[in-house]
């Protein structure tokens, strides 16, 4: 059947399943490796490299995985997924800058309070994102 | 909700399907399966789904509320097994669609097989992980931090999960239900994109709700 | 308000079998809730009487329960809409009577406590029970035929997406009779949404309906979205389509970006509710204002969601009562895609008032403003589409009319509104709530009027009463005016929404004249069922062939009513309003037909759809054993629907000729 032998051609080779493998494999272990085995560099330049490198392993999954490409589907896969992302980035950096200015703004108080603010010193680690 | 959101029936084909027909000649256009690229359009729905549940913890992660952190609470050693797992079962679902390639039915249950395997693992070390936590009183009602911790680790583990159901119901239906028959094909294809999905999404949160939050 | 929560709610009891209900949530000491209950429960079994006297159980279900043929489904859809209109209509007329009579000290008919679940369920019934259930009927009758397919992508899941809608439709009027309804406004923002300030099952059946209804939204958009993209006709590139076609192609994409978000919101609400963790609560690290912020990066593409697909259906009346193509075609495209982006950056202007700055609001103030372009040029295009045109004032002509002048004004108070500072003084008062009915009711509702008496001819075979139409849209468009422009009057004074009762009396010839103008509106809904009576019983004289509007575009090539395979062979599309040019070229069949690849009707979609209402009564409810139980059924008939292959049919092409052959005749 028609269908069947078009959707087949698709699903990649051996050679590029090991090839996604490969890269997927080196771009999880570096930043597990720069997590466990900290370096000592800056942390927004630790923070830089593993969402980076995260970015990166995202588009070896779509392009060795998922097949992603420019003319599957007259391009509908690829532009549905620009769309897509396009979404996620306003819902998240929006919700992040509005809810940032927003406890600047509404919420002067002393550290520990409400929202957004943490308690533990060594937990608030992750709060370098925001200047 | 997200598992109902699922269309758990492998769609029907539409009314102009490529179905070979006696009686078809040029009159009738010959529309490619619909499926594919409706799945996909789900997939970037459930994408945004995981997307909002990110923008939470984004915005809620700092909310320890006197609780633990990070710090306190997250293996990165344990979380990188994991991740091994996930993504060696995608490894094996892509060699599984490889024989399938060929045609040959019983190799690709033996992958499927074998992704199953790495699946229920990757659900068993975070079924650990989530009773741990909640042992150790660091449950969903702890914090706006772990809650929103519990709910977007727990939907990606939902989906897996409903993966394997779904896993096993095809594997059923190749093996009994006229093996790689045209149905049958378009709901591995589909199978397929679900998994390597679930994959990507867990790289969003080996990075952005774990490694982050350790260093 | 404390006093009366403690006398109308029940104490919170819990049983292993029914949950937390008990007699108490019976509300058989309200007469208001008893009479209508017993009024529909007489319809309902003088209904089941009739049905069962005349043998249309039968027919019922074969023909209409199981169908997942596109235009049954989206008459379905239509009368879904107009009877949850009837529900909120009658909750708005209830508001406006309380409001008019409950100035100065004396306090109305209705208690605090029950205006609050009123005006909740008002907006809830009529955003997503009767706009979006209208625009989803309307984009599913029309589209696959404008662009000439057989059907939608997944013709069975466009089945369950409406019986998904239906059960939570059914969960929403359940919780009339059993219970009460949420008191929060029809987004439930929290902390007042969250489990110490909404206790009992009122909010519990908002959430539960809305995540029903909204697995069918979803759903119903990745179908459509399929349908425009795999489906099109022979040589139809996306250029090629009609407008309508594209409005829906970007509603539905606004669809399947948008209520993510929606389904990802309430989740987190009712996990808040239902195991205690803190996503909105006020302590804990929770933030209730990351709820607002959610759920409006849903709410505002939601507006346009349900407008696009309307100004689609006015292009088209629009170009075809003027004789002329739509002027500018490329411009509404590009129109609407821009507002379909430029809708997802303008949330935040439905709260100003959070306080996130002045970078922050003058951004959103700005987009908000930039966003009334598009829709500018769209209005601009519609005037010169008339301009120079023959155009003839049928009754879709004049709802436009009506839509074109009443829309206008209403965006123009939007703009307004996206002034921060403006928006200080005017948030959440009565000007906002006339804002918004001026666009809703001047845009979606006529919209609604226009397409159901432009299509009715296509899918009855026969035209509405003109006369009553007539009457219908006069009432509407003067008791529009009537009941909303007092209230831009009053919100300019300070008048804030949702008032129960007020002390001052110089504000009630205000609210008096706003009453008038709801039953002005009452009328105009009761001659357009009128109308839709007399229409039928008049169907003889009133039958009309396939293209009694000389028409433009694929929809009117097919039989009226149309056959249940739409075309009888594919069409070869060349260009834009195809079924223009096909009449100059002297349209015919070639009769030469085939046979006929149809998808056959289940009944998996209502029995799914049954189990989910189940599902939610018992969450709503606490009967933990019958959520497991029906869960569980879901899952399982849904896998033993897959394991069904035998899904399609072939209509003989002797069926096919002697089916067109009748049409000649006729």
């Amino acid at each position: 059947m028609s269908d069947h032998s078009h959707s087949s051609g698709s699903h990649g080779t051996f050679g590029s399943l090991m090839t996604g493998f490969g890269l997927a494999g080196v771009l999880t272990l570096i930043p597990f490796g720069l997590v466990m085995f900290d370096p000592g560099w800056s942390r927004n330049l630790m923070i830089g490299l593993i969402m980076g490198l995260g970015g990166l392993q995202v588009l070896v999954h779509l392009v060795y995985f998922l097949h992603l490409n420019s003319s599957s589907e007259e391009g509908w896969t690829l532009s549905a997924t620009i769309f897509a992302i396009v979404i996620l980035v306003i819902v998240l950096a929006g919700s992040l800058w509005v809810m940032h200015n927003m406890n600047v703004n509404m919420m002067p108080m002393t550290d520990g309070n409400m929202g957004g603010v943490p308690d533990l010193p060594a937990a608030g680690s992750g709060h370098g994102g925001h200047e | 909700m997200t598992m109902i959101d699922t269309p758990i029936t492998g769609p029907i084909k539409g009314p102009e399907g490529p179905e070979h027909h006696p009686d078809h000649h040029e009159h009738h256009a010959h529309h490619a399966s619909p499926t594919p690229i409706g799945f996909w359009i789900y997939l970037m729905s459930d994408c945004i789904i995981f997307g909002t549940l990110f923008a939470t913890y984004a915005v809620l992660g700092n909310g320890f509320a006197g609780g633990p952190g990070p710090k306190d609470l997250f293996e990165p050693g344990f979380v990188f097994i994991e991740t091994a797992f996930l993504l060696f079962s995608s490894i094996t679902f892509g060699m599984g669609m490889l024989r399938a390639d060929k045609g040959d039915v019983s190799g690709l249950l033996r992958w499927l097989g074998i992704t199953a395997v790495f699946g229920l693992l990757f659900i068993g070390m975070e079924l650990y992980e989530f009773r741990h936590l909640i042992h150790i009183g660091a449950g969903p009602d702890r914090s706006a931090f772990l809650s929103s911790f519990f709910l977007l680790v727990g939907t990606h583990g939902l989906h897996v999960t409903f993966g394997l159901v779904w896993m096993a119901t095809l594997a059923a239906q190749l093996k009994w239900k006229g093996g790689l028959n045209e149905a049958n094909s378009r709901r591995l294809g589909t199978l397929s994109m679900f998994w390597h999905f679930l994959d990507l999404i867990w790289i969003g949160v080996f990075s952005f709700v774990y490694l982050v939050r350790l260093i | 308000m404390a006093t009366e929560l403690a006398h109308t709610s029940p104490p919170e009891t819990w049983s292993p079998i029914f949950g937390r209900l008990t007699w108490d949530w019976i509300p058989y000491h309200e007469p208001i809730l008893v009479g209508t209950f017993a009024a529909i429960a007489l319809g309902g079994l003088a209904v089941l009487i009739l049905m069962t006297k005349f043998r249309l159980w039968g027919p019922f279900w074969h023909d209409w329960v199981t169908t997942i043929d596109h235009k049954k489904i989206g008459i379905m859809y239509m009368a879904l809409g107009f009877i949850m209109f009837v529900r909120g209509f009658a909750d708005a007329i209830m508001m406006r009577a309380q409001q008019a009579m409950a100035a100065g000290g004396a306090e109305g008919y209705l208690p605090p406590h029950h205006f609050d679940q009123v005006f909740t369920a008002h907006g809830v019934i009529m955003i997503f029970f009767v706009a979006m259930a209208f625009i989803t009927g309307i984009m599913n009758y029309v589209m696959p035929l404008q662009i000439g397919a057989r059907d939608v992508a997944f013709p069975f899941l466009n089945n369950f997406s409406f019986w998904m809608t239906v059960a939570g439709a059914i969960l929403v009027n359940l919780s009339l009779f059993i219970g009460e309804f949420a008191r929060v406004g029809w987004l439930a923002f929290p902390p007042l949404s969250g489990a110490s300030f909404s206790t009992g099952p009122g909010m519990d059946y908002y959430l539960w309906s809305l995540q029903i209804a909204g697995i069918g939204t979803t759903l119903s958009g990745i179908n459509m979205v399929a349908t425009i993209l795999k489906m099109r006709a022979p040589g139809m590139r996306l250029f090629d389509m009609p407008i309508f076609a594209w409005t829906t192609l970007c509603t539905n994409f606004l669809i399947v970006a948008a209520f993510p978000v929606l389904t990802a919101t309430l989740t987190m609400l009712t996990l808040d509710r239902y195991i205690g963790t803190h996503f909105f609560t006020n302590d804990m690290g929770g933030n209730a204002m990351m709820y607002v912020n959610l759920i409006w990066i849903w709410g505002h593409p939601e507006v346009y969601i349900l407008i696009l697909p309307i100004f689609g259906v006015f292009s088209e009346i629009v170009a075809t009562f003027s004789g002329k193509p739509i002027f500018g075609y490329k411009t509404m495209v590009w129109a609407t895609a821009c507002i379909m982006v430029l809708s997802f950056v303008v949330w935040l202007h439905h709260f100003f008032t959070m306080g996130s700055g002045a970078s922050v609001n003058a951004f959103f103030g700005i987009t908000t403003m930039i966003i009334a372009v598009p829709t500018g040029v769209k209005v601009f295009n519609w005037i010169f589409t008339m301009y120079k045109g023959s155009v003839r004032m049928e009754t879709p002509m004049l709802w436009t009319i009506g839509f074109i002048v009443t829309f206008t004004i209403g965006g123009m108070t939007g703009v307004l509104l996206a002034v921060p500072p403006v928006d200080f003084q005017l948030h959440n008062t009565l000007f906002l709530i006339a804002h918004f009915h001026n666009v809703i009711i001047g845009g979606v509702v006529f919209g609604v009027y226009a397409a159901v008496s432009y299509w009715w001819p296509k899918a009855f075979g026969f035209k509405l009463d003109d006369t009553w139409m007539r009457r219908s849209f006069w009432l509407w468009f003067v008791g529009f005016y009537f009941a909303f422009m007092p209230l831009y009057a009053l919100g300019l004074m300070g008048v804030t929404r949702r008032m129960n009762a007020y002390m001052d009396t110089a504000w009630q010839i205000y609210f008096i004249v706003a009453a008038f103008g709801a039953v002005l509106i009452l009328g105009g809904i009761a001659c357009g069922f009128i109308g839709g009576f007399v229409s039928v019983v008049n169907r003889k004289k009133l039958a009309c062939g396939p293209d009694p509007w000389n028409a433009r575009t694929l929809d009117w090539a097919t039989q009226s009513p149309v056959a249940p395979y739409n075309f009888p062979e594919d069409v070869q599309v060349t260009g834009r309003d195809m079924f223009w040019k096909m009449k100059e070229q002297g349209f015919k069949w070639s009769g030469h037909f085939h046979d006929i690849h149809m998808p056959k009707g289940t009944s998996s979609g209502i029995v799914l759809a049954a189990m989910a209402t189940v599902f939610g009564f018992a969450m709503i409810w606490y009967m933990w054993w019958l959520a497991i139980i029906s869960f569980i059924g879901c899952v399982a008939y849904g896998i033993a629907h897959t394991f069904n292959y035998d899904r399609d049919f072939y209509i003989p092409a002797k069926d096919v000729e002697a089916n067109e052959a009748k049409d000649a005749l006729a």
